[in-house]
C-alpha cells in the first residue's frame, strides 16, 4: 500500500473538516470504550490474565528461531506448505505463484491486515486474478476503493447511508425498488451476494490471530463466518501471517484468546475461532485440498532486540485506537498506512522508515490511555517517546523545532540558570497578563494564540512556591 | 542464500543467540509439558452448576438452548424446532453415529433427513459436537469423515446436539481431550462456535447472520442429576 504518512497534517486538517467521516467516529467512541469495560469486570482474573499473556509473547519473542523452526516441522509434517519471505514482494510473488499453479481466477479473502500491508490485491489484479473480500468491512471499502480506517473494523469511517449509495451503484443486477435503508438489509444483501463468490472462488485466502508451534496450526477469529467459508470452500487456502504470530502452545494460545475478544469488540469471545491444520484429510469430505502458509518478516526481524521488541507482541485488538483522542478526532485514513492509532504510530515507522511516517509518533497528547487498555501491556507512548528521539538524532525535525528544543535542553540541564530564567520569564508574563488573565497573542506562540488563549502564570514558578512552602512546613513545626 | 536462511539468521543476529544457551531445550520443554496458564474460577463448576452456566452463557451470545432429558427427545425437539422458525421439515445431518443413532424415523416421521456435506440450498444442519466449554457458552466442533465443517457454517439454521457429558468448564479441558481423541494431530480444522455468526461493520451496531449461521440452537441432553 502507497503510504500518505509523511502527508499526516494535510490529511489531519482535511478529515477534521469532513462532516460525514466526524459523524461516523462517533460510532468509535460509543460502540467499543464501554463494552471492553463491562467484559474486563465480568472477568475478575482478566488484569492477571493480561500480565501472562504479556509474559507469554516475551518468552516466544526471545525463542523466536526455535519456535519457527518447530512450527514449520510440524506444518510440513501434516501437509502443509512454508513459503519464508524476507519481503512484501516477495510475498506477493508467492501468493501469485500459488494461484497460477492452480489456474485460479478468483479468490476469496478473509480479513487481514497483513495482505494490505504486502498489497496483496493490487498485485493479484495487475496479474488478471480478482480478489474478492469477503468481510463485511473489508467488502464495503473494496467497493469503495478504499484502505482500512481500523484494524478491526475497516469501514469505522463510512456511514450507512453511503453503504447503501454504494450497494446500489455496484449490484446492478438486483431490482432498483428494493429497500436499503436499514442495516440488516444491507447485511442481507451483502450474504446474498457473496455467497455466490464463496462456491466459486478457486483459492481462499486469510489472515492468522495465531501460529501453534506444538501443532502447526493456524487459528483466525472472526465473527461473521467469512474467514471459514472462505478457507473451508475453495481448492486451497492460503494463510497469510507475519513471523511474531507464533505462539508455544494450545494453552498458551487459549491464555491470549481469553484478553482478545475483550480488549477488541468488548465480546467475551469472538462467535467463530478457528484452528487449521495441514490440507484437508484423505477421509474428509470437505476442505480445501492445499494449505500453504506465507510466513512474512518484512522489518520484523530487524525490531527484535531493539527498543521496538515489544511491539512485536501486538495481537491487533484495536483497543489502542478506540481509545485513542487523536485517532478519534483524525480518523484512521489520516495516519496515511495500513495500520492506525498508537500501534500504528509506533509499527509504521519500523516498517516503512521515520523518514515517511516521522509525523505518527508526534501525534499524540501522551494521554497513555493507550498502554492502559493494550492487552498485552506494550508501553505506546515510551516507544513513541524513541521515535522523537530517532526523528531528533537524524536531524529530521524542523529547523525550528530543533533549535528551540536544544536551547531548552541547554537550559533544562542547568539547574540554576533554569531556575534564574523561568523565574524570570514567568515574573515577566505574570506581570504582564495580571490585568486579563490570559493573552490573545504571544510571541513566539503564534501556533498555540491563533486558537487559543494562553492563560497568564501566576508569576511565579512552581519550584519557588515548593521551595516556600517546605520552608514554612519547617518553620511551624 | 534462501528467504528462510536470511530470516532466521536475522533473528538470530537480533537476539544474540548462542550456541548451547539452553533456548532450544527451554522451547522443546514448553512444547512437550504444554503446562496450563492461568484458569479462570468462572469455569470451575461441576453437575448441575456447569450446566447451567453453559446455557446461560450461550443464551447471552444469542443462541438458543433446549434441554431434553433422553436421545429419544431429540428428534421432537428439532422438528419442533423447525416449526416455530416457519422451517420447512428438512436437515441436512452430520453422518456421525451419535446422530445416526437418534430415533428419527420413528419420532419425527415427517422430517426429511438427508447427510454429508452441506449443500448451498440447505436450510438446516443437525450435528453433533466434541465439547462445550461454560466459560462463554462455547461449542467446539472439528472436522472428519463423519462431521464435515460445511454443516457449520452454510446452513442458515445450525442445531448442535451436545450431552452433559461434553460440557466443560474452560478451554484448556478441550486441549486435553483433544489430544486424547486425536494423539497423531489435530483434526484439519477445529471450530469454536460461540454464538450465531454476527456483524458490526456497519455503523458498529449488532446484526446476526452476517455469512454463518443467523441461528444457532443447542439440543443438550441431560437427564435430571446427569453430568
Amino acid at each position: 500500500m502507497q503510504s500518505t504518512s509523511h502527508a499526516f497534517k494535510q490529511n489531519a486538517h482535511r478529515a477534521l473538516h469532513d462532516p460525514m467521516l466526524q459523524k461516523a467516529m462517533g460510532h468509535v467512541r460509543s460502540g467499543f470504550i464501554d463494552k471492553r469495560v463491562q467484559a474486563a469486570a465480568r472477568l475478575p482474573e482478566f488484569d492477571q490474565l493480561r500480565d501472562q499473556a504479556k509474559a507469554i509473547k516475551d518468552h516466544t519473542l526471545a525463542h523466536l528461531d526455535h519456535y519457527l523452526e518447530r512450527y514449520e516441522a510440524k506444518v510440513l509434517e501434516m501437509g502443509g506448505k512454508v513459503h519464508w519471505c524476507a519481503t512484501a514482494e516477495e510475498a506477493r510473488e508467492a501468493v501469485l505463484s500459488i494461484c497460477r499453479s492452480l489456474d485460479a481466477r478468483t479468490v476469496t479473502k478473509g480479513k487481514s491486515m497483513l495482505s494490505e500491508e504486502i498489497a496483496l490485491n493490487e498485485h493479484l489484479e495487475a496479474n488478471g486474478i480478482e480478489p474478492v473480500e469477503t468481510d463485511l468491512g473489508e467488502y464495503i471499502i473494496q467497493l469503495r476503493k478504499e484502505p482500512p480506517s481500523h484494524i478491526i473494523a475497516p469501514a469505522v469511517h463510512v456511514n450507512k447511508e453511503q453503504v447503501e449509495a454504494d450497494f446500489r451503484r455496484v449490484h446492478k443486477n438486483l431490482p432498483p425498488e428494493r429497500s436499503l435503508s436499514e442495516a440488516a438489509q444491507l447485511v442481507d444483501e451483502a450474504r446474498q451476494v457473496l455467497r455466490q463468490r464463496y462456491l466459486e472462488a478457486d483459492v481462499g485466502i486469510t489472515g492468522a490471530n495465531f501460529l501453534i508451534a506444538e501443532t502447526g496450526t493456524s487459528v483466525i477469529v472472526t465473527n461473521e463466518g467469512n474467514g471459514d467459508l472462505t478457507q473451508t470452500l475453495p481448492k486451497a487456502h492460503i494463510v497469510v501471517a507475519s513471523l511474531e504470530k507464533v505462539v508455544p502452545t494450545l494453552e498458551d494460545c487459549a491464555t491470549i484468546l481469553r484478553v482478545l475478544a475483550r480488549s477488541a469488540t468488548g465480546q467475551e469471545f469472538s462467535s467463530y475461532t478457528t484452528f487449521s491444520t495441514g490440507p484437508r484429510r484423505p477421509e474428509d469430505p470437505d476442505g480445501p485440498e492445499e494449505y500453504h502458509v506465507i510466513l512474512l518478516d518484512n522489518g520484523r526481524s530487524s525490531m527484535l532486540g531493539t527498543e521496538f521488541q515489544d511491539m512485536l507482541r501486538c495481537i491487533r485488538c484495536g483497543a489502542c485506537m478506540n481509545h485513542c483522542p487523536v485517532y478519534h478526532a483524525v480518523g484512521g485514513h489520516s495516519y496515511g498506512w495500513v495500520y492506525p492509532g498508537p500501534m500504528g504510530a509506533v509499527l509504521t515507522p519500523s516498517l516503512i522508515g521515520v523518514e515517511e511516517a516521522g509525523h505518527l509518533p508526534n501525534a499524540s497528547t501522551f494521554c497513555g490511555r493507550c498502554e492502559a487498555v493494550c492487552p498485552m501491556r506494550i508501553p505506546l507512548p515510551k516507544m513513541m517517546r524513541h521515535w522523537r528521539e530517532r526523528e531528533f538524532e537524524q536531524h529530521q525535525a524542523p529547523a525550528k523545532a530543533r533549535l528551540a528544543i536544544e536551547a531548552w535542553a541547554f537550559v533544562a540541564k542547568r539547574p540554576r540558570l533554569y531556575r534564574w530564567a523561568t523565574s524570570l520569564l514567568i515574573g515577566a508574563l505574570g506581570r504582564a497578563g495580571r490585568r486579563r488573565g490570559r493573552f490573545r497573542e504571544l510571541p513566539l506562540a503564534g501556533g498555540w494564540t491563533a486558537h487559543r488563549d494562553f492563560p497568564a502564570p501566576s508569576g511565579r514558578s512552581f519550584q519557588a512556591r515548593w521551595a516556600e512552602q517546605q520552608r514554612r512546613g519547617r518553620a511551624s513545626r | 542464500m534462501s528467504s528462510r536462511k536470511a530470516i532466521l539468521g536475522a533473528i538470530r543476529h537480533s537476539l544474540g543467540r548462542q550456541r548451547g544457551d539452553g533456548a532450544e531445550q527451554a522451547v522443546e520443554a514448553r512444547l512437550r509439558t504444554h503446562d496450563r496458564n492461568l484458569v479462570p474460577q468462572r469455569g470451575c463448576l461441576e453437575g448441575e452448576a456447569l450446566l447451567s452456566l453453559f446455557s446461560s452463557q450461550a443464551e447471552r451470545i444469542d443462541a438458543t438452548v433446549e434441554r431434553v432429558a433422553t436421545d429419544a427427545e431429540v428428534p421432537e425437539a428439532v422438528a419442533e424446532y423447525l416449526k416455530r422458525n416457519n422451517l420447512p421439515p428438512r436437515v441436512r445431518m452430520a453422518p456421525h453415529p451419535d446422530i445416526q443413532a437418534l430415533p428419527w424415523a420413528e419420532k419425527a416421521p415427517l422430517l426429511e433427513v438427508a447427510e454429508g456435506r452441506a449443500d448451498p440450498q440447505d436450510l438446516v444442519s443437525v450435528t453433533p459436537a466434541f465439547a462445550a466449554v461454560a466459560e462463554t457458552g462455547t461449542l467446539v466442533l472439528h472436522s472428519g469423515p463423519q462431521t464435515p465443517t460445511t454443516l457449520n457454517f452454510l446452513p442458515e439454521n445450525h442445531v448442535v446436539v451436545v450431552r452433559a457429558s461434553q460440557v466443560v468448564g474452560a478451554y484448556e479441558e478441550v486441549w486435553d481431550r483433544l489430544r486424547a481423541a486425536n494423539p497423531a494431530a489435530l483434526p484439519r480444522t477445529v471450530n469454536m462456535i460461540t454464538g450465531p455468526s454476527r456483524t458490526g461493520d456497519i455503523e458498529q451496531r449488532l446484526e446476526l447472520g452476517a455469512h454463518g449461521p443467523r441461528r444457532l440452537h443447542i439440543v443438550l441432553i441431560a437427564e435430571e442429576g446427569d453430568s
